[in-house]
């Protein structure tokens, strides 16, 4: 890919995160488990949404091509998309796309924490972009990441260290979910330019900060790393191949706007 | 004086302006009758989101800077500024800042007051950290926020997102009414 290319891929993967987990995070929308929870979800994929916005904005500018915001948004497909696959798992355990099974708010709070901790960590580090517009986009996200960490972190430690269920629960979501947080290291194309050209970095420069404060906050919930298996499968989904859940997602997201193309309001 | 100064001053130097600028400071006076669609008590100047007025060719553009990523009331600020604008024969643009980021730090005094008397708790200055995570690891620090009701300082969060984007639920365990905080960003 040519370097423009890398640079519109690199801020789509990062409006792809935001989105994505936006959209999921509004599923809570009118059935949280309690009133202010319902409303810090929407906070949050508020956040998120205008989050990817900005991003989304700033690609159809450099692109140029009378695109906007919400070609991006509505108007890709999945093959096209670049969030991390973690982003886009529903609020349970993955099973057939075909089964339904209730929304567990444990699996909501986990990914939430595993990726709020990340974001805090690389918008913090994307001040530094050489690129004006990218660090002012980080600059604002980050504040609003910290809050999204804060929530997440206190509400874990208080489903791990809190009844045997919610201990329970806690565990099975951070088991099932850990194991898609390898996927920030992984190498990629789009990451390692970022990296090289000053536009981003590659979140490997991260880990061990991430590491070191996801351990201690998982210690103090009183609950337990997953062993993850020295080869085992790295999701791929910054590399555009995404998992059965992605599909429906979009379907739902996208739905009214492919209807109604030239829709206004 | 530069003009851009201006925001960052409590009371506008009006008369200052006018030997500068009187189209410039007439605008500025104008906009202090738009209010935040969400809190109509405060100015967005005194939000600290109208962030310069200049001119440029034959038309005046207004600086204005997004709060939170997602706030849906931005597009509506927008609009009510070129409604302003445009009743008053002012031919304008808005133009969108994003850099430097928003802070709740510009608010004004005269704005944390106008919040304050609305039942809402003004923000407390932004704790500055080089560290982003020091924000998530005290998160129990007791942050003293009076009930902007009683003046009661035996506060305590319900939930540290609101109604809106920018808000945090409290309650007063003195006069046991809930109120809204805006939260320092």
């Amino acid at each position: 890919m040519a370097n423009r290319e890398l640079k519109r891929e690199y801020l789509l993967h990062l409006a792809d995160n935001a989105l994505i987990l936006g959209q999921r995070n509004a599923e809570w929308c009118g059935l949280g488990p309690v009133l202010e929870e319902d409303m810090a979800m929407a906070n949050n994929s508020l956040d998120h949404i205008g989050q990817a916005r900005l991003l989304y904005q700033y690609v159809a500018e450099l692109d140029g091509d009378g695109s906007t915001e919400d070609t991006y948004a509505y108007f890709r497909g999945e093959q096209q998309f670049r969030n991390y696959v973690l982003n886009e798992l529903p609020h349970h355990e993955q099973i057939s796309s075909y089964a339904s099974k209730d929304k567990d708010y444990s699996f909501t709070i986990v990914r939430n924490f595993l990726y709020s901790a990340l974001m805090v960590l690389l918008w913090n580090e994307l001040r530094s972009s050489n690129d004006e517009r990218l660090a002012a986009i980080a600059d604002k996200s980050l504040k609003e990441a910290q809050y999204h960490l804060r929530h997440a972190r206190n509400w874990l430690i208080r489903f791990g260290d809190g009844t045997e269920l919610s201990h329970q629960k806690a565990q099975n979501a951070l088991d099932h979910l850990y194991g898609y947080t390898q996927e920030f290291w992984s190498d990629s194309e789009i990451e390692r330019f970022a990296e090289e050209s000053g536009l981003g970095v590659h979140p490997s420069r991260v880990k061990e900060e991430w590491e070191k404060l996801v351990s201690e906050v998982v210690e103090e919930a009183t609950l337990t790393l997953p062993e993850l298996p020295e080869k085992g499968y790295v999701t791929q989904g910054k590399e555009q191949i995404h998992s059965e859940a992605m599909g429906p997602l979009l379907a739902e997201m996208q739905y009214i706007t492919r209807m109604h193309p030239d829709g206004n309001w | 004086m530069e003009i851009g100064d201006a925001m960052s001053a409590d009371i506008i130097e009006i008369e200052q302006l006018k030997a500068a600028d009187p189209d410039i400071a007439a605008i500025w006076q104008l906009l202090e009758a738009v209010k935040d669609p969400e809190i109509p008590v405060v100015s967005l100047r005194e939000l600290g989101i109208l962030r310069d007025i200049y001119r440029e060719e034959d038309y005046f553009v207004v600086v204005i800077t997004p709060t939170y990523s997602g706030c849906p009331a931005m597009r509506q600020i927008e609009d009510d500024v070129k409604a302003k604008l445009e009743k008053h024969n002012y031919p304008a643009k808005v133009k969108m800042q994003l850099a430097p980021a928003w802070t709740t730090d510009w608010m004004t005094e005269s704005g944390k007051e106008a919040l304050r008397e609305y039942g809402i708790a003004p923000p407390h200055t932004v704790q500055k950290s080089e560290q982003p995570l020091h924000f998530i690891r005290e998160p129990f620090k007791k942050e003293h926020v009076p009930c902007p009701l009683c003046g009661s300082e035996n506060t305590i969060v319900t939930s540290q997102f609101g109604s809106t984007a920018c808000k945090a639920l409290y309650r007063c365990l003195d006069c046991k009414e809930p109120f809204d905080y805006f939260k320092p960003y």
